[in-house]
């Protein structure tokens, strides 16, 4: 082959190199852009009366998010009660029986609740649960387990049907029954995937604000009754950011950067429990 | 006089509508070592894992005809007292990965929740490590993880952890085929040990291992047991043209 041939496919190559490299590059970007920005705006904001005061009326200052704060971990601890262990049994149901009936269309429809938009989660929440009872914090804890479950289910799925049949095998010939096999042997050994599941859900239903709107609805006082209204962070960043006052913007930039900090520590957390706790087969 | 510990007659086990072992008869002897062999897909090892009834875990598996131990009748018993007086050692080494050495050892006592106090889980863990020559190599790193040992050592800890339970036959599948020759012949010597306190049957495909081990062997082709004899009239006189075929290795 002639020496120029081969040096433009050279270059060609190059060039093709760079433009991933480039394309690479550019998913960092935003990432990188959303976070300086939220920092820059946010941490300004931030100090020990922001963290321990509720909002005060306009012209105030020195106004707070703890009832959102408080809100947002009361909701998600009421969600995760909920979606965990039933995404946890599921998905151990789905990993055992993968082929009957049931695991097929529960399959299904765990597929097609991950498609289905938050906010019409939102609503059937209302329709269920906010019309007879009124506005309340659990209806929107339930509306967020919703949104867990597939996440949990999936990931428990997973992780359980890599685990090697000889495992299992194992135990059953030590006499072990189904439950005990399951809990003491399946599970344990393959905590590590099941976690990092139940911390991305967790990750990804702390910003919800859509089923939030229906269902928890908002609160301007510290609250920790969860059959009544409660505030949560993100319904403060929406209600706060679109209001004319500064004040409460401030409060909205303040609280969109503990918002970004904890969703950041959550999946760095599940990064350290996946290394962690990983059993080596 | 010798006493039959496992019985089975008109044994048959399928995979849906695969007949994989068909109408086996055959008398196990107490405290002898029993070998298994045949070409692959003969049925041995689906024959072995109805002995303790892991047959029936896997879907669409199913079996008829009768098996005992001790003159009871495996199929009526509940499968965990089965599997309790019946232990299995399987191909590949598969310790639990989750566990340490120790509590890999004792892990049919710990995860079936039988609570047993510290100086006799010690006793039980030096005693079946003892008796797979394991002891020695290990006792200092009894906390480390059962991954961390050689795959010969981590098919002997599974040893061990069938031997923790006392049952009073040990069933073995193709226990050595992934292991080294030198892992291999410490496998063998062990059974030689082992028969003294239990009943051993072995599945294998390798023929030199049947005769070095074994006291009776049998012979199964296509699902049947062709033939079952002393193993040295087995190796020596066997009745059977299939067997003579199968041993000179005519096919295999």
């Amino acid at each position: 082959m002639e020496i120029k041939s081969v040096k433009y496919r050279i270059g060609k190559n190059y060039g093709f190199k760079a433009l991933v490299i480039i394309f690479a590059f550019a998913c960092v970007v935003p990432l990188l852009f959303i976070l300086s920005y939220i920092l820059e705006q946010g941490i300004t904001k931030i100090n020990w009366r922001f963290l321990v005061n509720v909002p005060r009326p306009v012209g105030e200052t020195g106004g707070g998010i703890v009832n959102a704060l408080m809100g947002t971990i009361l909701i998600i601890i009421c969600a995760s009660l909920i979606a965990i262990p039933i995404g946890i049994l599921a998905g151990i149901y789905l990993s055992e029986n993968k082929k009957s009936r049931l695991a097929y269309w529960s399959r299904l429809c765990v597929d097609i609740l991950q498609g289905v938009p938050s906010i019409v989660i939102g609503i059937v929440a209302y329709f269920w649960l906010v019309k007879p009872f009124g506005f309340s914090a659990i209806s929107g804890s339930v509306a967020l387990a919703i949104m867990m479950l597939p996440i949990i289910v999936r990931s428990t799925e997973e992780t359980l049907k890599l685990l090697p049949a000889s495992l299992k095998e194992a135990a059953f010939a030590l006499g072990m029954p189904f439950h005990r096999v399951i809990f003491k042997v399946i599970v344990p050994v393959g905590i590590s995937g099941i976690l990092s599941g139940v911390m991305l859900s967790i990750a990804r239903i702390t910003g919800e604000t859509a089923p939030l709107l229906f269902t928890a609805f908002g609160n301007p006082y510290l609250n920790f009754k969860i059959w009544k209204p409660m505030e949560s962070l993100p319904h403060v960043i929406f209600t706060y950011a679109t209001s004319p006052y500064d004040e409460w913007k401030d409060l909205a930039w303040g609280a969109s950067l503990i918002l970004l900090v904890w969703v950041l520590l959550l999946n760095i957390f599940t990064k350290l429990i996946t290394r962690k706790w990983k059993v080596q087969l | 006089m010798e006493s039959t510990i496992i019985k089975s007659r008109n044994f048959n086990a399928s995979f849906g509508t695969n007949h994989v072992v068909k109408n086996v008869n055959i008398d196990i002897p107490r405290n002898k070592v029993v070998a298994v062999m045949g070409p692959s897909g003969c049925g041995k090892t689906t024959y072995l894992r109805c002995i303790n009834r892991m047959h029936e875990l896997i879907p669409g598996a199913s079996s008829s005809g009768e098996m005992t131990i001790n003159n009871e009748n495996i199929y009526q018993m509940h499968p965990i007292f089965v599997r309790l007086k019946i232990g299995m050692v399987f191909q590949r080494p598969n310790p639990f990965p989750n566990l340490s050495i120790y509590d890999n050892v004792i892990a049919g006592y710990k995860l079936n929740g039988i609570k047993l106090p510290k100086p006799e889980r010690d006793r039980v863990v030096e005693h079946s490590l003892t008796r797979v020559a394991l002891w020695g190599e290990v006792k200092d790193s009894l906390n480390k993880k059962g991954s961390f040992l050689s795959g010969g050592q981590q098919q002997r800890l599974c040893i061990a952890r069938a031997v923790a339970m006392e049952p009073e036959v040990l069933l073995f599948d193709e226990p050595t085929s992934a292991l080294d020759p030198i892992s291999t012949s410490t496998v063998e010597e062990l059974f030689h040990e082992l028969k003294a306190n239990y009943t051993l049957i072995i599945v294998t495909h390798n023929m030199q291992q049947a005769a070095r081990v074994s006291d009776k062997t049998a012979f199964f082709y296509l699902g049947e047991l062709v033939e079952y004899d002393e193993t040295k009239i087995m190796f020596t006189a066997p009745k059977d043209s299939r067997t003579q075929n199968y041993i000179t290795g005519r096919f295999s």
